[in-house]
């Protein structure tokens, strides 16, 4: 690691007061993903201001038709969350399968959000639910948020304050890990609204996706069959030493039958 | 032996003494060692696999704040390159190529992660920002990464310009030839063995001490054995007087080879600790591990197979390439050859073999020995190829196997290639497998798994081992440059209590418990009042340490042998204080007894006596009662059984779920059942690890790209399935050592990977797969479908 500052504020307020002060200045919340970034120096932020301090942040709330989840609420508070499991167990459920015990008990939602890995599990319910992004700053849609590589929408500076979710009548995730790293090699996260389907996968390209043409098919029969032949084209999609771009374009096609299959 | 039960002697399942210390955190593993004064040490790794250092310019880091020296190949130049263990000669006759492996890179470098520079400094962070401003100037050079055409070049080493190492063979190659040219069938396959690496739970960590009061260094290892260690350094790298050197192994958290070798971070820190008086400390993390661990395997072989028309196997071929990485490790010549090669004949009595071994020099990690160390890959081509031969010849793989066996009244049985094993009977544990493994039903199970859309396989494997390595003549007629012996002490201490000093070394293995129930059982000592004491040069006796399946075969055989010593010479002493002859007294249960009588001396009776002489027979007798001893095996122990391994294959994924594993090994007696177990279950998962997971990956630039965890997918526990492991049974004790004993502590990882494959070659046989390389990886099984499939 590099010297850095070190600040653990308890207000709102002092968070943003202290992320301005410096371009260099980096939110911590879980540290899964950012302190062994520094370890391996990879990273050299001058400010590291540590979200822990903070109330009132990883809650998870049930508020009017919408389940509200705090930015700082652990991988563990959601797997565990009654709420969620009675309304939305495949969140719960999806949450339970990041990693291993202590990473989920430490790293958060907003911190995996806001970090984008292509390889991440919650960018897929976030797109698939279309759940609004809160900041400190605005609101975005989970269609907009996720740009690209390690990319969203967030501003310097710009911190995630809670996830706002939409009750979908139907949802599942189906992740095919990686067998060394346990990500996600392909996710998918299917969701049943009222007013259509939304598929989301995780994984397999360069940030979540959605699938139109399994969106239609579904909307028409919500079935897995509905998806027979229903191909993904590989072109685009990430090819590494796991799984070359024609294999994960054919465990989308899994994964997204497996996801409808478990929707309850 | 004792013939009163004893609840802490042979065969006990006694709870493991050291797991106190290990499960509460309270272990002293060298990295938790904190010394006065002491510095530390970071290298500088090459980024590049194959370059040549036209200048290192260290002059700003030397000059950054807390940096205490800073050390590049220059300043090493009296010392001695890292040696090799194992000379081995070609089949021309010629020695191997055995270029110089420096402590710190001489102008070029040959892996990534070749050490270049180092820097010394008060804290670790301090080394870390100086390393910083060290400036490299690399010129990079074209990376031999695939062994198969390391011969174009470039050359890593100046004194092998094809870059091979040696060209070595064994067995009788005429009459291989004439067998394949009468055989009804011949089978032949291609395959790798994978490369690993090892990834000890503790990575490797190293303290030197020098004090200048005596002149004398102590070095902490994280090691398999110290004393090979001292000799290593002291001998060869720095032509130190080896009572100057001082070599201690406290706990170790795992090693499986990896640890057996000397590192070129441990003749730093031993040179740097000289040069600074200070002590001087380094600890890896996981990612130099990755690329400074010796790995293990990395073979690549054509092998052949010729039967006649009953289905006995009449000759064996294999011609190996074996990646030795950049540089010779310590035992790195010793693996593909002696360790691989003459094991061939397996289980079986195929009369002729012959097998050619090519060593390769490539821009990557050096290999050397890793659980299993040569006998994995042995067992791996010769396990595959009759599989694929009882498919050929639609034969039974079980029954196949079994008319090929070497029948319990051949023993000792000489094979084509060298080794004589002294026993064993393999139909039995191919019958305790079968049974266990319920291998008659499994045809309903495939049904039923059908049923469910998943292929199930099964699959057999029967495997031997040269184990309790190794007779020292043999070694030394084979090549070896160091004896096969182990040493061992036992010390009555005047109270009665027993301190063992044994050579070997414990690094999960649990010989604190299965070596106090040897004595405890020899001596009919409560096991609570005996203690091992292992891993310090200063403290035990010359020792060869623990690598091999070794510790209890030669290791324990010292220890037996050094209290027949302490045994005759208590009777003398219980002779004069019972006012008896020496051949009255008998030893029984504790105790010296006048045969025949109640009249007796406890063994903390005699000891009292021999300590505090008052009544003793000191014209015949010196006092005390400690007496050491050194055992030489007479021959390699061959313990030998049968995997069987289930698996369920998810076609639309190309997942593989072992479902069913069990393992029916003949490990002659059994010392302590449940540690037998556990290492056989440790064996099993790193075999299965191997099989189906773990795969070290380099790109043709030579960069690792299997470098971390994110990528090198190690086994977990939801991996594997509930094993049933039959050990207790003990078919056939081995024959000539005095325990009886064969070694536990490869089996798992030699049987298992083979197994694993032959069940997922049975899974997918109705799509015609013949083969799938290890990993096989859900990509390589959904891949192996999709082929066979679009070529039907
Ligand atoms: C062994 C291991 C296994 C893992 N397995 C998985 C897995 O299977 N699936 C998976 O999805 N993830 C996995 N992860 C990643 C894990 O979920 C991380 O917790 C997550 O990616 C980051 O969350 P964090 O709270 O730890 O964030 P941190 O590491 O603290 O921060 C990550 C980044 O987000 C920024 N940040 C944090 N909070 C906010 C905020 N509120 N607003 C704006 N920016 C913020 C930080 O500045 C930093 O750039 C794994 C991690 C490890 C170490």
């Amino acid at each position: 690691m590099y010297d850095f500052d070190y600040q653990r504020p308890s207000s709102m307020p002092e968070v943003k007061k202290a992320l301005a002060t410096s371009t260099d200045a980096m939110p911590l919340a879980g540290g899964q993903t950012l302190i062994p970034t520094l370890k391996q120096r990879l990273r050299k932020p001058a400010v590291l201001v540590d979200l822990q301090g903070l109330r009132g942040f990883n809650e998870v709330q049930s508020v009017g038709d919408k389940i509200v989840i705090g930015a700082m609420a652990t991988h563990a508070t959601v797997a565990a969350s009654p709420i969620l499991r009675k309304r939305l167990p495949a969140l719960a459920a999806l949450a339970g399968g990041i990693g291993d015990p202590h990473v989920r008990n430490r790293g958060t939602i907003g911190g995996s959000i806001a970090n984008a890995d292509p390889a991440a599990d919650y960018p897929a319910a976030v797109v698939a639910l279309n759940a609004d992004v809160v900041t400190d700053r605005r609101t975005v849609t989970g269609d907009a948020f996720f740009k690209g590589l390690f990319e969203t929408s967030l501003e310097q500076g710009e911190l995630i304050t809670s996830v706002h979710v939409k009750l979908p009548e139907k949802a599942a995730y189906a992740k095919f890990p990686n067998p060394a790293s346990r990500f996600a090699l392909v996710g998918v996260f299917v969701a049943k609204f009222k007013d259509g389907v939304r598929v989301a996968v995780t994984g397999a390209g360069p940030t979540v996706f959605r699938v139109k043409t399994m969106e239609e098919a579904l909307a028409k029969s919500f079935a897995a069959a509905a998806l027979d032949g229903i191909a993904v084209p590989a072109s685009g999609l990430n090819s590494d030493l796991h799984a070359a771009a024609d294999y994960r374009a054919h465990l989308i096609g899994v994964m997204a039958k497996r996801a409808v299959a478990a929707c309850s | 032996m004792n013939h009163v039960a004893n609840p802490t002697g042979i065969g006990a399942s006694v709870k493991r003494v050291e797991d106190l210390r290990f499960v509460r955190g309270k272990g002293r593993y060298t990295d938790d060692i904190r010394l006065h004064g002491e510095t530390h040490a970071y290298i500088i790794r090459s980024p590049h696999a194959h370059a040549k250092i036209a200048k290192i310019d260290t002059s700003r880091a030397a000059a950054a704040a807390g940096v205490v020296m800073v050390i590049t190949a220059a300043d090493l130049a009296k010392l001695g390159g890292l040696p090799c263990g194992w000379l081995i000669h070609s089949k021309d006759g010629s020695p191997m190529k055995e270029p110089k492996h420096p402590v710190l890179a001489e102008g070029k470098v040959r892996h990534v992660g070749d050490s270049v520079a180092v820097v010394v400094a008060e804290t670790l962070a301090a080394a870390r920002d100086a390393a910083e401003l060290i400036e490299v100037d690399y010129e990079p050079l074209p990376a031999v990464i695939d062994m198969s055409k390391a011969a174009a070049g470039p050359a890593l080493h100046e004194a092998s310009p094809n870059n091979q190492c040696f060209d070595w063979h064994i067995g009788d190659e005429a009459a291989v030839k004439d067998a394949f040219a009468k055989a009804a069938h011949v089978t032949k396959l291609e395959l790798i063995n994978n490369r690993l690496a090892p990834n000890a739970i503790e990575p490797r960590a190293y303290i030197a001490d020098f004090i200048q009061a005596t002149g004398e260094t102590t070095l902490y290892t994280s090691n398999q054995n110290p004393h090979v260690i001292r000799l290593l350094a002291g001998a060869f790298v720095f032509q130190m007087p080896e009572h100057k050197l001082r070599v201690i192994a406290p706990d170790v958290g795992g090693g499986f080879g990896s640890k057996i070798y000397h590192y070129a971070e441990e003749a730093i820190v031993i040179w740097a600790a000289g040069q600074i008086g200070r002590p001087v400390r380094w600890t890896s993390d996981r990612s130099e591990a990755f690329i400074s661990d010796a790995q293990g395997r990395d073979h690549k072989t054509v092998v052949e197979l010729a039967l006649d028309k009953d289905g006995k196997f009449i000759g064996l071929r294999a011609d190996t390439l074996a990646n030795v990485g950049a540089y010779l490790s310590t035992f790195a010549s010793v693996v593909p050859t002696i360790l691989h090669a003459t094991l061939l004949a397996g289980n079986y009595t195929t009369p002729a073999i012959y097998c050619n071994v090519k060593a390769i020099f490539t821009n990557t990690v050096p290999v050397d020995a890793y659980r299993g160390a040569g006998r994995p890959e042995a067992t791996y081509l010769l396990e595959r190829v009759i599989d694929l031969a009882a498919i050929e010849t639609k034969r039974d793989p079980a029954e196949l196997r079994r008319i090929n066996f070497i029948a319990p009244s051949q023993f000792p049985y000489q094979t084509p290639v060298a080794l004589q094993y002294d026993t064993g009977n393999y139909g039995r544990t191919l019958d305790m497998a079968l049974a266990a493994a319920k291998y008659k039903d499994f045809p309903t199970r495939r049904a039923e798994a059908k049923a469910r859309g998943k292929l199930r396989g099964i699959g057999i494997a029967n495997y031997i081992e040269a184990c309790g390595i190794a007779p020292s003549a043999v070694a030394g007629a084979l090549g070896g440059r160091a004896g096969g012996y182990e040493s061992g002490a036992i010390r009555v201490n005047p109270t009665g209590s027993v301190t063992v000093m044994t050579g070997s070394h414990s690094h999960g293995q649990g010989h604190e418990t299965t070596f106090a129930q040897i004595v405890s059982d020899k001596l009919g000592i409560p096991f609570d009042q005996v203690d091992v004491v292992h891993g310090d040069t200063a403290r035990t006796p010359f020792g060869m340490g623990t690598y091999g399946s070794r510790s209890i075969a030669v290791g324990g055989s010292a220890l037996i042998k050094a209290m027949d010593k302490i045994i005759a010479k208590g009777k003398q002493i219980a002779a004069h204080l019972l006012e008896v002859s020496d051949q009255d007294v008998v030893f029984e249960n504790g105790a010296f007894t006048v045969a025949g009588t109640d009249r007796k001396k406890t063994i903390g009776e005699v000891a009292f006596q021999a300590y505090v002489p008052h009544n003793f027979p000191h014209d015949k007798l010196e006092p005390g009662l400690e007496e050491q001893a050194f055992y030489d095996p007479k021959n390699f122990t061959f313990p030998a059984g049968t995997y069987i391994c289930e698996v369920e294959i998810d076609p639309d994924t190309g997942v593989t779920k072992v479902v069913d594993f069990t393992a029916a090994d003949d490990f002659g007696r059994i010392i302590n059942p449940m540690i037998v177990e556990g290492q056989v279950q440790g064996g099993l998962a790193q075999g299965i690890g191997q099989a189906l997971l773990e795969h070290c990956i380099y790109g043709a630039d030579g960069q690792l790209l299997t470098g971390s965890f994110m990528d090198y997918a190690m086994p977990r526990a939801d991996d594997l399935p509930m094993f049933k492991i039959s050990t207790t049974d003990t078919p056939t004790p081995c024959t000539h050592n005095p325990l009886g004993v064969k070694g536990c502590g490869e089996a798992g990882a030699i049987g298992s990977p083979v197994a694993l494959i032959n069940a997922v070659v049975n899974a997918l046989s109705e799509f015609g797969v013949k083969h799938i390389d290890m990993p096989a990886t859900p990509q390589a099984v959904w891949r192996a479908i999709q082929t066979a499939k679009s070529k039907t």
